[in-house]
């Protein structure tokens, strides 16, 4: 057999059913080439022999009505999972063993898929590089030294460099997304209440949502399609009907009508991500669908309006870790040293930060001006989707202003860190679901990705649309293996 | 009694101050789980036994409202005569402390589940409406324990998510006897609804009380201390008395009083300050988003409606009009919900010629004394209102006397017994024969001839004498009527 590691999940599965390929045979490959790639940082916790066994396991009784039979995963280190570490990135949980399970993993282990370990991220998914982990960089299999996007950087690693077939991610103003087109992968943040949240360390609970990341877009069907469920134990899940994502997928789209918004054409925008827009524009008309010119007026208070909501929601979230129950404790003089002491030891500097932003927006005196104004243009921003909806099916923009940057090149300045989310942080805000295509490569070659914004709960409609796409654009990655020695 | 005679007033010099006070119930929720988990709420439990990983605020974990608790909180609405919002919203309130492991309570802080409502006070010059102005739902935290060990604190989390009623009074009670009487209803409405047992040496029931004083006269309010966490009534009202004495007296120094928060001193009985408005938390309110706003239909409080029971006012009108009881016996049966049941059953079990208020005399009497003499609860009363009510249908059709039925009483404690057997084995049964009275009266009367004599010459004293005579001749179970009218006759 070829290098199993570069098969898609979709081959994979094949190869399964069909008995050419082991789930042992497969889960070797993606170990050793795991091992291989260390330099790549994307794990945190590695879990290949218990892998293993359950691999070996799957194979002496091999169940292939599953979805994922016997497929090896790793995953974002912010999805609990029983008896395996679960750090989401930092020091104060760095200890953590939960006894309990993530819905949305819990999905995948019980369609066959098997754990292979937990995947860098930046500290409680604060961050658009993966720098914030306490865990260290992750490298974009692009290029030496260059970021993977964040915060499922080490998801979006792992991908790209073939060290799992696929993974999940949390996206909470473009997490799963930005990473996704720094690396030249498809990821999918699904309508907010489409993927239950129990049991993922929270970061912006109205905000965050787990979803699929992959080599491809029936991949990432696939796993949505497991992934996607109602839960009764979150109170903010859906019960809507679900789609077969990858089943009902469908490369025709003719006639559907796809939203150009004028307000995306930011200032200082790269003319390359311009240009592709436009291909993009172009390929979706080559299939058929009609694009129109919209206005999402809004769009542009969404950035300031997400870092008043994330992080007052994460100022909260964050509170438990107080050294008290579990993680991190430092010691202290009495309860309220403890506490500072714990939580200036354990939280990073961007964590911190979002907690101080947090803190102050929801503070009395300010909770008018600051929190309670952004819910109401949050509201507004939602009318803007909605209005649009009226007139399209679907919403095309770039995926981020720019390609993958150098590690280390914006971590002195916040604000220009925050203007990576510009383009995924409104759908967020409106609980819609995106998609991140990759469509390109700038001058360097860095890949650049392509966003589609749905309709709630349409996630079959945008899916078609990348899948349609997808096919157009045939993009290529650029994968050395540099890391490799 | 005139209404100025009942004021409670705080007299100086040549002033006088009234006190105004305002409550803030916190009522524990009568359900089984928590009003966020599903964890166990008995009371008693080994520590941290009844505790979830929602409870201990784990990583991923997520709350989900406990429906019944939510329809708890509606009847108590009800019961306190009040809106139901049919839109509600959790907030959080966020604070650090060891035994609150979210680091945030969720309560409802813009849009409680209940709004404005009413309850009625009996006090002894005539009705007094209190304002009620909220009813919210909220998670209890969980205990520190100090005085384990010196070093350390221990925390114990099974009370942490257990659901809360918070019943904010407006500032309409006037005095100590006010604040008795305003959490002695509530907690009998709550008792009739079954939505709080309101056991307040379990902390079932607890309450922060709100003080200010005013000029007699005085319109405006006066600056107001809250006195944090009284739990019992007692208490309280030795934290008002003390509490309106402190600010009176820094009125009259000339002084000004400090809003601020105070402890109350069980031992000392004093009030403390534990910290001003300047230090007050800055809780940073907001709407929890891991829950949505709480929505419930007309239809759903209808058919809570339907299911409430009658309540104390109602039934007590009622027992005026159909038993004619005093409005006091009346308030005395219906103020626990317990005693009402008993005496309803008694009422029952008494059939058609029944006597109400020889059974109403009984109950406050005879049994109050002996529940009150051995400790015990109406509910687990020795005697059951079954032999109770035959006890008093054979007082009521002469079978025994009064006195006799004391003895009977007595007997019944110890097992329950059916007084009917009591009164046949131990031939207590009352003498009512005429003839075999007026034999043993002749007798006496023989016996006693010169003391005959000085009656009949106007020493009447003597009849009981005779009565005496003839009610031990008889074992005491001589008719004492019959006795009266034979010795009349024969004297």
């Amino acid at each position: 057999m070829s290098d199993i590691t570069k098969q898609s999940l979709t081959e994979l599965v094949e190869n399964i059913k069909s008995k050419k390929l082991s789930s042992t045979d497969i889960t070797k490959a993606f170990i050793e080439r795991s091992e291989k790639s260390k330099d790549l940082n994307a794990y945190i916790t590695e879990d290949f022999t218990s892998a293993l066994d359950k691999a070996k396991k799957f194979d002496q009784k091999p169940n292939l009505n599953l979805k994922l039979p016997g497929i090896p995963m790793a995953v974002k280190d912010l999805f609990c999972t029983k008896d395996v570490k679960t750090t989401a990135g930092s020091k104060i949980l760095n200890n953590f063993v939960p006894t309990y399970e993530s819905t949305v993993t819990d999905n995948i282990w019980k369609e066959g898929g098997i754990l292979l370990g937990k995947l860098n991220c930046d500290e409680f998914a604060m961050g658009s590089s993966n720098e914030t982990s306490f865990f260290g960089n992750v490298q974009n299999p692009i290029d030496k030294d260059l970021v993977p996007g964040g915060s499922s950087g080490g998801s979006a690693s792992a991908v790209a460099g073939q060290l799992t077939p696929i993974t999940i991610g949390t996206d909470t103003g473009g997490s799963i997304r930005q990473p996704a087109s720094f690396t030249g992968t498809v990821g999918l943040k699904p309508t907010y209440g489409s993927c239950s949240r129990y049991g993922i360390v929270a970061f912006a609970s109205s905000l965050d949502q787990a979803g699929p990341m992959a080599q491809n877009v029936k991949d990432c069907a696939l796993l949505q399609e497991v992934i996607s469920s109602y839960d009764s134990k979150d109170s903010t899940s859906v019960d809507f009907e679900r789609n077969q994502y990858s089943k009902e997928l469908t490369n025709d789209i003719k006639g559907k009508k796809i939203g150009i918004p004028k307000e995306y054409r930011v200032d200082g925008m790269p003319k390359e991500i311009e240009d592709l827009w436009q291909k993009g524009i172009q390929y979706v008309k080559d299939c058929g669908a009609e694009t129109i010119d919209i206005s999402l007026p809004n769009t542009s208070y969404a950035l300031p309006t997400y870092y008043i909501v994330a992080p007052a929601e994460a100022s909260s979230n964050l509170a438990r870790y107080d050294g008290v129950k579990y993680g991190f404790r430092a010691k202290g003089e009495n309860l309220i040293d403890m506490y500072e002491k714990t939580r200036s030891e354990g939280f990073g500097a961007e964590v911190q930060r979002r907690i101080m932003i947090g803190t102050y927006v929801l503070s009395s005196g300010y909770y008018d001006a600051y929190y309670l104004k952004a819910q109401k243009v949050r509201k507004l921003i939602k009318n803007d989707f909605d209005e649009a909806y009226k007139k399209v099916d679907a919403i095309l923009t770039p995926s981020t202003p720019s390609a993958a940057f150098k590690i280390g090149e914006k971590t002195n300045d916040p604000v220009s860190m925050y203007l990576n989310d510009i383009f995924t942080v409104p759908v967020n805000l409106a609980g819609l679901p995106g998609i991140s295509i990759p469509a390109g490569h700038d001058s360097k070659g860095y890949p650049l990705g392509l966003q589609i914004i749905g309709k709630a709960f349409d996630e079959q409609n945008i899916l078609n649309i990348a899948y349609a796409m997808e096919e157009k654009i045939n993009f290529k990655n650029k994968i050395t293996d540099w890391w490799i020695k | 009694m005139s209404k100025k005679d009942s004021e409670y007033l705080i007299n100086r010099k040549d002033n006088q101050y009234e006190v105004v006070i305002g409550l803030e119930v916190h009522a524990q929720v009568l359900s089984e789980s928590k009003l966020f988990s599903t964890s166990a709420t008995k009371f008693g439990a080994e520590p941290n036994t009844q505790v979830s990983l929602v409870d201990a605020a784990f990583p991923g974990m997520l709350p989900v409202i406990n429906e019944f608790c939510v329809k708890q909180a509606i009847k108590t609405g009800i019961g306190l005569n009040a809106k139901i919002n049919k839109r509600s919203v959790f907030d959080r309130k966020n604070y650090f402390y060891a035994d609150l492991p979210q680091g945030y309570q969720i309560s409802q802080f813009k849009d409680p589940i209940v709004g404005e409502g009413k309850v009625i006070l009996d006090m002894p010059n005539g009705q007094k409406e209190v304002g009620i102005e909220r009813l919210h739902l909220e998670q209890d935290a969980g205990k520190s324990i100090h005085d384990l060990d010196p070093q350390n604190t221990f925390v114990d989390l099974n009370r942490s998510g257990v659901a809360l009623m918070e019943i904010v009074s407006k500032p309409d009670l006037r005095s100590p006897d006010e604040v008795n009487a305003y959490i002695k209803k509530l907690r009998s409405i709550m008792r009739y609804l079954g939505t709080c047992d309101g056991n307040m040496q379990e902390g079932s029931l607890r309450a922060d009380v709100n003080v200010s004083v005013r000029p007699k006269g005085s319109r405006e309010f006066g600056t107001r201390c809250e006195i944090k966490n009284v739990n019992s009534i007692k208490f309280m009202q030795m934290a008002i008395e003390y509490e309106a004495n402190r600010q009176v007296d820094l009125i009259e120094e000339g002084k000004t009083i400090d809003q601020e928060t105070r402890l109350f001193d069980t031992k000392k009985n004093e009030t403390r300050s534990m910290r001003s408005k300047e230090d007050a938390h800055d809780y940073r309110y907001f709407p929890d988003p891991d829950l949505l706003p709480l929505e419930v239909s007309d239809k759903f409080i209808e058919e809570l409606k339907n299911d409430i029971p009658e309540l104390p006012d109602d039934k007590k009108k009622r027992y005026i009009e159909e038993f004619k009881l005093s409005p006091y016996e009346a308030n005395i049966l219906v103020s626990d919900i317990d005693t009402a049941k008993y005496f309803e059953e008694v009422v029952a079990k008494m059939g058609k010629n029944k006597d109400l208020k020889l059974a109403v005399n009984w109950i406050t009497g005879e049994l109050f004394a002996i529940l009150n003499n051995k400790n015990l609860e109406i509910s687990q009363s020795p005697v059951s209102a079954k032999n109770f009510a035959i006890l008093i249908n054979l007082i009521k059709n002469g079978t025994i006397s009064g006195k006799i039925a004391k003895t009977v009483f007595e007997l019944m404690i110890d097992g329950d017994k059916d007084p009917q057997k009591i009164v046949e084995e131990k031939g207590l049964k009352q003498q009512s024969d005429p003839k075999a009275l007026e034999a043993l009266i002749d007798k006496i009367i023989n016996d006693n001839r010169e003391k005959a004599i000085e009656y009949k010459q106007g020493k009447e004293k003597l009849f009981g004498f005779f009565v005496g005579q003839a009610m031990k001749a008889s074992g005491g179970k001589a008719n004492p009527q019959l006795i009266n009218e034979i010795l009349k006759k024969k004297l």
